[in-house]
């Protein structure tokens, strides 16, 4: 098991055929991904990378059966995008792209919320989701992923590489990493990933990556508090940032005094979490809680 | 980005929203502009406001009143070409290139009205306080009750009734309520079109004689919305900006300037910042923060290092690259190249992870170059901080 996406997820690609499209879809279907085709509007009937091309995702979904959508369109285009791939029927979308302005995103996510309730939107400006062995739909590199118990979910890019690695090293392995991106509107939050991971048997705990800005960390936190089944092991990037500068991230600013590491991690602390001070600390943090929680259960 | 206020008023000008007449003045303007447009003859008092991006303007010098035309010359003269230290412009002040002068409004009472995206929400909000003239946050600890706030849905809009609403709350009455709807509408449609994160008024004044004044504005535009409001972007005052940082976006890095005496480089904004922390919890002080990018090239490392050692503060240089896509042996290459182009005497760790980070270090090793490679974050942490004291007690020898 895993969550959102597994072996059996029939997956397209929007911008199939710009350089990031064709890129990652090679790195994709190279990691084994089910890719069933692209669009690219325009290019309908052509074929690229051994799979057929849409004009329209619509049209992708119904000859192939697609269920899950990674959108590398450039930002202009990309709101646009996520509306077509929801009204279309697809039921995960990940979209890459960086840089779509926070306008647009405030009607997406009102349209999503209205009309296409139960879609998932990861991202945007996120490296995607992987669940490893099965499926990898972003921009992650696949072979420092190993299957296994740890459920991911992140604001970052490359710390949750960081946190895949050492996951990896402490032989412990991921069920699925979700990379929920480092915009101020995005898709899924840490919640509806916590919620997710929770009903996964094949999750034992999950590894939360958060930092600055917003209320993200804390509403899991209290998310966390009212009760729940795992154990969960956290780090919140940029306790040394200063206030009121942007971290390279859109959504990585405190404003206004809210939205620092300090305040997160008391937050995610006083919840039961197993806060780390050190990105370094993340695998092996990880391995001792587990060993903990398995002992703990052997012995009752 | 971050408008002056003189641009944040002729935006909301431009959406019907009556904004006080100013004449703006630079280092370039001379003496005759004020007499022209300010005549001797015509007794009053004016407002001389130093235009920099920063807050808190008035404590630090710069807005002053003047008495008579001669008094806003001296002010204005007296601003113009000189650092405006504010306590949120850091030790070094910003540049004051221009001043508005405005005439000084009989104030009766000042209000606080402002546009925004609430994250939590995801909605755009408009907030209203009756206390104004500081900032929203302190009302917000001192007195939260007098702070009113809508939500306002993408597909309909702000909608007269939730206008009225704060209306109201400000105690605002007759003619005053119409003025301020009209006021409100039009700020949310500049808020839209304009692609802005932030407009602020702050204080919104109600003067002697009822009428609704914008004293001061604050308007901040989307940065992911660039490509689509070309006409403001083109009207960025660039000198308002760290240079650094400035200089960073031209190579496509994200750069900001601290403190510190540890440089920084590392590909992924998240990282970048637990780079920092891990910095700081080995003992050590961060001289920046750099993100060159999740799949980062050569070229970018180069222009990186270079950047790095503009900064003469800096004792050692830690590069942190995560090798995903992108391989650790390009990115060796790479740094080798620049240590040799910048001639680097700095002492630098190199921490190389994923793809290739082996092939990547022990090219590192080979270079002759004073490189000191890692592959455990928390020992590369260590290693520049001990390398950073060493350096920096040998220059103070």
């Amino acid at each position: 098991m895993s969550i959102l996406v597994d072996d059996d997820t029939r997956v397209i690609c929007q911008g199939f055929t710009g350089k990031q499209g064709t890129f990652h879809s090679e790195q994709a279907l190279a990691y084994g991904t089910r890719m069933v085709g692209g669009v690219t509007p325009g290019k309908g009937g052509q074929t690229h990378l051994g799979l057929p091309v849409f004009d329209t995702v619509a049209a992708a979904v119904r000859q192939t059966g697609a269920q899950a959508s990674m959108i590398y369109v450039p930002a202009p285009f990309a709101a646009d995008s996520i509306l077509e791939a929801a009204a279309a029927g697809i039921e995960v979308i990940a979209c890459i792209t960086e840089g779509i302005p926070v306008l647009e995103m405030l009607k997406v996510k009102a349209v999503l919320a209205q009309d296409y309730p139960d879609v998932s939107l990861i991202g945007p400006n996120c490296p995607g989701l992987i669940t490893p062995n099965g499926c990898k739909i972003g921009i992650m590199p696949g072979a420092i992923h190993q299957k296994g118990c740890v459920g991911i979910v992140s604001r970052s890019g490359t710390l949750t590489y960081e946190a895949v690695a050492q996951t990896t090293a402490a032989g412990l392995g991921q069920s699925t990493c979700v990379g929920i991106g480092g915009d101020p509107i995005g898709g899924l939050d840490f919640v509806d990933c916590l919620a997710r991971f929770a009903d996964d048997p094949q999750t034992e705990l999950v590894l939360m990556v958060g930092e600055i800005g917003g209320g993200a960390e804390e509403a899991a936190a209290e998310f966390i508090r009212q009760g729940y089944p795992k154990p969960v092991v956290a780090y919140i990037a940029g306790a040394t940032a200063p206030a009121d500068k942007r971290m390279g991230h859109a959504g990585a600013v405190i404003a206004g005094g809210q939205g620092t590491a300090a305040a997160k991690c008391q937050a995610l602390s006083e919840a039961g979490v197993h806060v780390v001070d050190s990105p370094a600390e993340l695998g092996v943090t990880a391995a001792r809680v587990l060993a903990q929680t398995t002992e703990g259960a052997s012995s009752s | 980005m971050n408008l002056h206020e003189y641009q944040a008023k002729a935006l909301l000008s431009d959406y019907g929203v009556a904004v006080p007449a100013g004449l703006l003045l630079t280092t370039s303007s001379d003496k005759t502009v004020v007499e022209e447009h300010l005549p001797e003859s015509q007794p009053g008092r004016w407002v001389v406001k130093a235009q920099v991006h920063s807050g808190a303007r008035g404590k630090a010098g710069g807005v002053r009143l003047a008495e008579g035309v001669s008094a806003v010359q001296e002010a204005a003269h007296a601003m113009l070409g000189t650092r405006l230290v504010t306590h949120q412009s850091g030790p070094d002040g910003l540049p004051v290139e221009a001043v508005l002068v405005e005439p000084a409004a009989a104030i009766a009472r000042e209000c606080y009205l402002a546009l925004t995206v609430d994250r939590e929400l995801e909605r755009a909000v408009m907030i209203a306080s009756s206390q104004g003239g500081m900032d929203i946050e302190t009302v917000a600890r001192t007195s939260p009750e007098s702070i009113r706030r809508c939500v306002i849905n993408p597909t309909v809009g702000l909608a007269a009734y939730q206008a009225r609403d704060l209306a109201f709350s400000l105690g605002l009455e007759g003619t005053q309520i119409k003025a301020f709807v009209t006021m409100a509408l039009n700020l949310y449609r500049a808020f839209v079109e304009r692609d802005a994160a932030l407009i602020e008024i702050n204080p919104l004044a109600v003067l002697d004689d009822g009428n609704l004044s914008v004293v001061d504005a604050k308007v901040a535009l989307d940065d992911n919305a660039g490509y689509r409001q070309p006409e403001w972007w083109a009207r960025r005052d660039v000198n308002q900006e760290d240079p650094a940082e400035r200089k960073a976006i031209e190579h496509g890095l994200n750069y900001v300037s601290l403190d510190g005496n540890i440089a920084c480089m590392v590909n992924g904004a998240g990282l970048a910042m637990a780079t920092m922390d891990l910095i700081k919890h080995a003992g050590g002080s961060p001289a920046n923060f750099l993100d060159v990018g999740g799949g980062t090239s050569a070229e970018k490392v180069t222009a990186a290092f270079k950047l790095i050692l503009e900064n003469a503060r800096v004792d050692a240089i830690l590069v942190n690259i995560f090798g995903g896509i992108v391989r650790c042996d390009l990115i060796a290459e790479g740094i080798i190249e620049a240590a040799r182009e910048v001639s680097l005497e700095v002492p630098t760790v190199v921490r190389l992870a994923g793809t290739n980070a082996e092939q990547g270090r022990r090219m590192l090793a080979q270079s002759g170059l004073q490189l000191t490679a890692e592959d455990d974050l928390a020992s590369a942490a260590r290693a520049v901080v001990a390398l950073a004291e060493k350096h920096g007690e040998a220059a103070k020898a």
